[in-house]
């Protein structure tokens, strides 16, 4: 992260709220302490998060008294893009990748750096820690620099640009561990609760607000669930759990047998979706 | 997260199994979740290799072209855990053009895993892969000879590929070669114990890796800590963050600035979780200083008593990593800690064959060579041997004109020929000589094809500055070939060579007061850039005489093209060898333009310069 301060001109933090993000965020106020650390934060909102995330977000920037700027791609609200109305596909490429594209382009930044680890996906598991992108944001597995010792490649061309991934090496339970260590706050979502869902493709989908159509026969029922990943709400499936505390989140992840992304409905259309996806600039 | 940290690479042939083996690792540690083994099943099916069995390989080919062509093209990185330590591995490809991918998995590792077929024996890419872990100082190898299964477990197999193995690597210098029967699609001997190698009494890979010793010293070495970043919220507060390298610190210990050698005292130690007394090799920190001590980002800091190298020279081991070969006298810009500089390779002294080890005579590097390279440095570098600390002894060098990381290297020793060149202050310099003859020096670099015009159109340059009383020289193909380059030819390397000694030549012109008008082809963007980067901003202009490759042959003036299309010369510009178009010439003359014109333009641009 000191190395993205140092050599790019403008960088950007993504700011996802999740889990990883807090923690990318919480060792950024490290790196630069006692000074704060010399970039913003920028939201990419598909304005179907969870209630929950957006007041969390707002409260963490205020908290730690960073810049926080919030984009929604409003072609694409104009447009009436959602995950419910336009399926996870366009919905994810409108919302996030071309909102995202919009938010570096208009900012000017030229280094955006992402909560993204290796561990999550298989073509993530190639991602470079300074990973370039050329000047449409594209993502080019083939040509990407090689990383030797941690001697970073940061030169870039006008219009170029860098995603900048700190925590690639870390693991899911690293990431936990971490939280538990540093008291990193963390969105309540996460913690297993009373939440109206709704049973689909096989997950908890949580009804957040009354944009979510029923389908015929569905009651939104309260169960004690809680949320490994999250997205947007329509999007991102719970698990049925009575964690509700970091010791308890931790010993039921040991004990889990399915992986973090199984609950993210966008990931599911072919194994390497992930990666046709980072080719068009999408994190 | 105190539990240690193991990283190690895979390294093999092609289909020896290295996929196949850290999938089953996976599998039997239990770190692949349910949902990731079902779909593990439903792509077996779709590209499996193994029939009906699942193809644990597929857990690691992640991308859409490797899993079609059934190779691993890039270095993947896979994480797990035992009890005992966590480790990150990165899968490295075998494939022989992919052999980069390799060094740059090796860099991070302390440890290898080398595959071996039990059916083909020690390869040449077996050799060639163990001889880059032991440039890249990885200490420890583990062979894992794989598809014992196929040789029915026959330990003879088994005795002679580890003869054979140890009597190759035993040039290599390893601190340890531990050798393995195994059965990575079966599982035997990675996790657990093969039932059907009951002559093997060693550990299993996973036991192996549990527990063997790679501690380096690095905490035990001379503290070593590049400066990262300048941190001065405020005007209070000034500090140095970065990561200790090697060594340690303490407060109150007394640091030097390697370059400088300006010397100081530590006076704390700052961290987010508060001030620490002494910190050491890996750890994050910020140094607060008791002087105000001019430091920036790329200094190095260390104890006065056991300062790092400084020289602008040094010899070292280069793995070339680019489709764009090396060429000794390009400029490049190297990346060692946190210092950028422009260098160059002065001398490839040779390359080294990895299949014998022997030396090789070169006059370039391509991509996946090994050489040994005299390199020289525009300012003074910090450094230790690579051997001493590999923090401060590697180096990547970037190629300037499209940024790609096109090598890595391996310091082994400076050389002292610097020291001993001092400069001469001369009373009398540039400005003076210039002030005499009453004109502002400047640099008039023509490129373009042969024939495209450079020389007809320097020609009346020259003459209608003349007649304004300008002093000037011209330098061309004809007059520095004919003479100080005489010993050079039109390969990539003689041509890189042949303008950088015109660019020194230009420059001692522009230092007698001249205004010197260069005619070159000058192919390649690096050197037109190295040439610019020579001479103070604004005196050096480049004029491109953009007339198109079909109007070059149809002129054809000196008869060359014909010979080059019936393929009599070989390289030439436009034909046989490339010509990198300026991007953005400071004048740019269209092949349309007349002559008087172009002349015009060019004369304009001088005088109004003249001022």
């Amino acid at each position: 992260m000191r190395e993205a301060a140092a050599v790019f001109r403008k960088p950007v933090m993504l700011y996802s709220i999740g889990k990883d993000s807090g923690v990318m965020l919480h060792l950024a106020m490290k790196a630069f302490y006692p000074g704060k650390p010399p970039f913003s934060l920028l939201h990419v909102d598909t304005t179907w998060k969870f209630r929950e995330m957006i007041a969390h977000r707002d409260a963490i920037a205020a908290r730690y008294g960073m810049k926080l700027i919030v984009h929604i791609n409003a072609d694409g609200v104009a447009r009436g893009i959602g995950p419910v109305a336009s399926g996870a596909a366009l919905h994810t490429q409108v919302m996030k990748t071309e909102a995202l594209r919009q938010a570096l382009d208009a900012h000017g930044f030229d280094a955006a750096l992402g909560g993204a680890r290796r561990d999550e996906e298989k073509s993530r598991a190639k991602e470079r820690i300074f990973s370039f992108r050329n000047a449409h944001h594209g993502w080019e597995p083939r040509e990407q620099r090689p990383e030797l010792w941690s001697l970073f490649n940061t030169c870039l061309h006008e219009g170029e640009s860098m995603r900048v991934f700190p925590l690639s090496n870390w693991t899911e339970f690293d990431v936990w561990d971490y939280i538990a260590a540093e008291d990193v706050p963390v969105v309540p979502l996460y913690f297993a609760a009373k939440r109206p869902v709704v049973r689909r493709s096989g997950t908890w989908i949580m009804v957040d607000d009354d944009r979510l159509p029923l389908e015929p026969g569905e009651v939104p029922e309260l169960r004690s669930v809680r949320f490994r990943t999250l997205g947007c709400y329509p999007l991102s499936g719970a698990i049925e759990s009575h964690a509700t505390t970091l010791d308890e989140i931790i010993a039921e992840m040991r004990a889990a047998r399915t992986s973090e992304r199984q609950a993210r409905l966008i990931d599911g259309e072919g194994g390497a979706s992930m990666e046709a996806k980072k080719r068009e600039g999408y994190f | 997260m105190a539990r240690d940290l193991l990283r190690f690479l895979t390294c093999g042939s092609v289909d020896d199994g290295k996929s196949t083996l850290i999938g089953r690792i996976l599998l039997d540690c239990g770190v692949v979740p349910d949902d990731q083994l079902a779909a593990l099943e439903r792509d077996s099916r779709r590209f499996g290799t193994t029939g009906d069995a699942l193809d644990v390989a597929l857990l690691l080919d992640g991308l859409d072209a490797e899993r079609q062509q059934g190779i691993t093209i890039d270095v993947a990185y896979r994480y797990f855990s035992s009890a005992n330590r966590a480790f990150i591995v990165a899968d490295t490809p075998g494939h022989a053009q992919f052999t980069r991918n390799m060094a740059t998995g090796a860099s991070n590792c302390e440890l290898a895993v080398i595959l071996v077929d039990a059916r083909k024996g020690v390869l040449a890419q077996t050799r060639r892969h163990s001889f880059i872990c032991a440039l890249m100082g990885i200490r420890h190898v583990a062979v894992a000879i794989n598809k014992m299964d196929l040789v029915a477990f026959d330990q003879a197999v088994f005795d002679r590929i580890s003869a054979e193995y140890q009597k190759f690597a035993a040039a290599l210098g390893f601190q340890s070669v531990t050798l393995l029967p195994v059965a990575a699609r079966d599982g035997d001997n990675v996790v657990h114990r093969s039932t059907r190698a009951a002559w093997y009494q060693g550990p299993t890979l996973l036991e192996y890796l549990d527990h063997v010793d790679v501690r380096q010293d690095a905490a035990t070495r001379p503290f070593r800590f590049p400066v990262q970043y300048v941190l001065h919220p405020d005007p209070d507060f000034r500090g140095l963050s970065g990561t200790i390298a090697s060594g340690a610190v303490a407060v109150g210990d007394g640091i030097v600035v390697a370059a400088s050698g300006k010397a100081t005292t530590v006076k704390r130690i700052v961290t987010f979780d508060g001030d620490l007394l002494q910190a050491e090799a890996g750890q994050a920190v910020t140094l607060v200083l008791a002087d105000e001590v001019d430091i920036i980002r790329g200094d190095l800091l260390a104890p006065p008593r056991d300062r790092p190298e400084v020289a602008d020279q040094f010899a070292a081991h280069v793995v070339w990593m680019s489709d764009q070969p090396m060429l000794p006298g390009r400029s490049y810009l190297l990346m060692c800690g946190t210092r950028l500089v422009p260098a160059r390779v002065t001398l490839l002294k040779h390359r080294i064959d990895i299949n014998d080890l022997s030396e090789r005579s070169a006059r370039t590097l391509e991509l996946n060579d090994i050489g040994v390279c005299n390199i020289a440095t525009d300012q003074p570098l910090v450094f230790d041997a690579y051997a001493a600390n590999h923090c401060t002894g590697a180096f990547i060098l970037i190629d300037r004109t499209t940024h790609a990381t096109a090598g890595a290297g391996m310091i082994d020793f400076g050389l002292r020929r610097a020291n001993n060149i001092h400069p001469q202050s001369h009373s009398i310099g540039k400005a003076e000589r210039a002030a005499a003859l009453g004109q502002k020096p400047q640099i008039l670099w023509f490129t373009g094809l042969s024939g495209s015009g450079k020389s007809t159109i320097a020609d009346l340059v020259e003459k209608d500055l003349h007649r304004r009383g300008i002093h000037s020289v011209l330098l061309d193909g004809d007059n520095m070939r004919s003479g100080l380059n005489r010993d050079l030819g039109f390969s990539d390397a003689d041509r890189v060579e042949n303008i950088r000694r015109v660019g020194e030549v230009a420059r001692l012109m522009l230092d007698a007061g001249l205004v010197v008008i260069c005619c070159f082809i000058s192919p390649f963007a690096a050197e037109r850039e190295m040439v610019r980067d020579l001479v103070p901003a604004g005196e050096f202009t480049e004029i491109f005489v953009d007339t198109a490759l079909e109007e070059c042959i149809r002129r054809d003036p000196k008869g060359l093209y014909a010979k080059a299309l019936t393929g009599k010369i070989p390289n030439f510009t436009g034909i046989g060898s490339p010509y990198e178009v300026p991007v953005q010439p400071d004048l740019r003359i269209a092949g349309a333009m007349e002559v008087a014109v172009a002349v015009d333009a060019v004369v304009a641009w001088v005088m109004a310069r003249q001022g």
